[in-house]
């Protein structure tokens, strides 16, 4: 590992005490012209995402997808099992009767595009089970706010950022994390 | 990100322009003149599918009208269509005060800018119930089986010892054939809870445009009370409401979520005239604080009940169509199969207008953030569940006589234009802004 230190990127860590504080930092910090890579809280703050500049998640359409995925599944499996393996009259109806299939294909729907959506999820976001993730600050699985600058995608020197993340209410002196 | 605050007008009223008021009642005259039209046609036996029938389905339609059916009165397209109008409307005239209440009990903030709008839906009720009256009276021989008395007589051929065993549910405590009391009080009933609640609910909210101490929550909490009252009877008078004057129409059949079903039908079309609404109004220049974030909230409520529609319908389809007894299953036939086959278009055309056509048109955010997608949808849905009610209602009624042409546009057109007329009258009359509701600020800020 020790090796590898020049890779690591360099990120510039503010901690603030409040939500309000660390909403408004966001977008006055911007606004004095530093890129904010991400903000970490220990609960989800209403468009955060937007504030910081995110572009909109991309999971619907992963949603569709797999939906339309497990519809088309479930669809060839009714069509397999009642139509060609097995036929079977129920009710008096065709063997192969188009409205029996709604409640399978829904639920093949709902299930492929639920699990789905959990694989998108861990995929993008390089997590998965027993995972530990990389942490700026323990402190934001409590009670602290931490706003990540990284410094490779700004041109402002550290001086000049740690001023301007103290300027909007950063609670303690700005520390630089190596990941 | 509504994060300037910005200040809006929130003693705006809106003005029923003498302009609107013209073309409403100019769409109330066409609407009349091709509901006379329309009733003389049906009246000399044009413009109906009967002589459709007669030369390609007679042979059927004969051998189906046994022993012990009733001789077709060419005048029951035209209660039918009255009878067919009136629920639709009462309906969606409750489901603006029971949107109010739900907002009241769910302590929900964003929909305060908007609750004038769908608390103004109520003052059609006493023309609906007018008109029910009316029809009833005049013809609910044609429109309902079960009042022939002549099924309820011992021993004779037309005995029907199903409906006898339903009597009580219609004629108690009076004997079964003579006068239907009990549905009779249930009708008078119903109208009268409904339109009481709605006008308790409605001036406990106009009074609270008055009050004169910052803080004063007396009527907010008054409402929330009434709001909670009005829920529960509404669950259970819906419900019976949908049983007595729309299944009651096919007597000899029933099914079990039928209230549901009705609850789900209306609901969705008056969520559609509420959005309309909003947009309407937002186009003219009202309601500033209302953005897509509002409307957002407006297209997942349509989204939402346009699927849950589609899982009542279908449940209900499914289920009774694949069992196949024949007591259930008559139900589908007459919609399907029989009477000439009139119908069988309309159920398929039903569920992809209802359901394949909202739930692709307002799957995205983005089309239920703008206004033009909605006004295309709700419009759609609210044609949609009319011809749901048509497919209700019809059948059981017109037979194979049944059909779509000036009668029906008319009667229409008539009960749309009153219902818009009302609606907006009863718009100009307060406040447009619920300006005092407490939670106010939070619908200004609403952001999703």
């Amino acid at each position: 590992m020790a090796t590898h230190t020049s890779d690591k990127k360099k990120y510039l860590v503010g901690i603030y005490d409040h939500e309000e504080t660390v909403v408004s930092a966001v977008k006055k910090v911007q606004n004095d012209g530093v890129k904010v890579d991400e903000v970490y809280s220990p609960h989800p703050i209403h468009h955060i995402d937007v504030y910081i500049g995110h572009p909109r998640t991309k999971i619907p359409i992963a949603a569709f997808m797999f939906g339309a995925t497990g519809t088309t599944l479930a669809v060839t499996m009714i069509v397999f099992m009642m139509r060609i393996d097995w036929p079977m009259i129920i009710g008096g109806k065709n063997a192969f009767y188009p409205p029996t299939m709604v409640p399978v294909s829904f639920e093949g729907t709902v299930l492929i595009a639920a699990l789905g959506m959990v694989a998108t999820f861990l995929v993008s976001n390089l997590m998965g089970p027993g995972k530990q993730e990389f942490m700026f600050d323990r402190r934001t699985t409590d009670d602290k706010y931490a706003l990540v600058v990284d410094l490779d995608k700004n041109t402002k020197s550290i001086e000049e950022i740690e001023a301007i993340l103290e300027k909007h209410g950063a609670s303690e002196k700005p520390r630089v994390v190596e990941r | 990100m509504a994060e300037a605050h910005v200040h809006y007008n929130l003693e705006e009223r809106y003005v029923f322009t003498p302009e609107q008021k013209k073309k409403l009642l100019m769409g109330i005259g066409i609407g009349a003149v091709l509901f006379v039209i329309g009733a003389i046609l049906v009246y000399l036996g044009v413009g109906s599918h009967e002589a459709h029938g007669a030369t390609h389905e007679g042979a059927k339609g004969t051998a189906h009208a046994g022993a012990g059916e009733h001789h077709y009165n060419p005048l029951t397209r035209i209660w039918a269509n009255l009878w067919l109008n009136g629920t639709f409307f009462t309906y969606i005239a409750a489901m603006g005060t029971l949107f109010v209440a739900i907002q009241y009990v769910a302590y929900a903030g964003w929909s305060a800018s908007i609750r004038r709008v769908s608390e103004s839906f109520g003052a059609f009720l006493p023309f609906t119930g007018v008109v029910l009256l009316i029809t009833f009276f005049v013809g609910g021989h044609d429109l309902f089986h079960w009042t022939h008395h002549d099924l309820y007589e011992k021993g004779t051929k037309t005995f029907d010892p199903i409906l006898n065993g339903k009597s009580a549910f219609f004629f108690a405590p009076l004997q079964a054939g003579s006068f239907p009391l009990f549905w009779f009080i249930r009708l008078i009933a119903y109208f009268g809870i409904w339109y009481t609640l709605y006008t308790v609910i409605r001036n406990n909210s106009v009074k609270e445009d008055y009050i004169t101490q910052k803080g004063d929550f007396t009527y907010h909490k008054k409402n929330i009370t009434f709001s909670a009252i009005f829920i529960v009877i509404f669950g259970y008078t819906e419900s019976t409401s949908a049983w007595d004057w729309i299944m009651s129409i096919d007597a000899h059949w029933y099914s079990t979520m039928f209230g549901w079903y009705v609850f789900a039908s209306t609901w969705v079309s008056a969520l559609a005239i509420l959005t309309l609404a909003v947009v309407f109004l937002k186009d003219q220049g009202y309601l500033k604080m209302v953005n897509e974030n509002h409307l957002h909230d407006l297209g997942k409520f349509m989204f939402a009940f346009s699927v849950f529609w589609t899982y009542i319908w279908f449940s209900q389809f499914l289920l009774q169509n694949y069992s196949n007894i024949p007591e259930e299953i008559v139900y589908w036939d007459e919609r399907m199969e029989k009477l000439g086959g009139v119908y069988s278009p309309l159920i398929i055309f039903n569920v992809a207008v209802n359901f394949i056509f909202p739930f692709l048109f307002l799957m995205t955010r983005d089309a239920k953030r703008r206004s033009i997608f909605l006004k295309v949808t709700a419009f759609g849905i609210l044609m949609g569940h009319y011809l749901d009610f048509y497919v209700m209602i019809m059948p059981g009624t017109t037979k194979e006589h049944g059909g779509f042409f000036i009668l029906e546009i008319g009667t229409v057109l008539l009960f749309a234009c009153s219902f818009v007329y009302v609606f907006a009258t009863t718009l100009a009359k307060t406040n447009l802004i619920a300006k005092n509701h407490p939670m106010m600020e939070e619908s200004l800020h609403h952001n999703i």
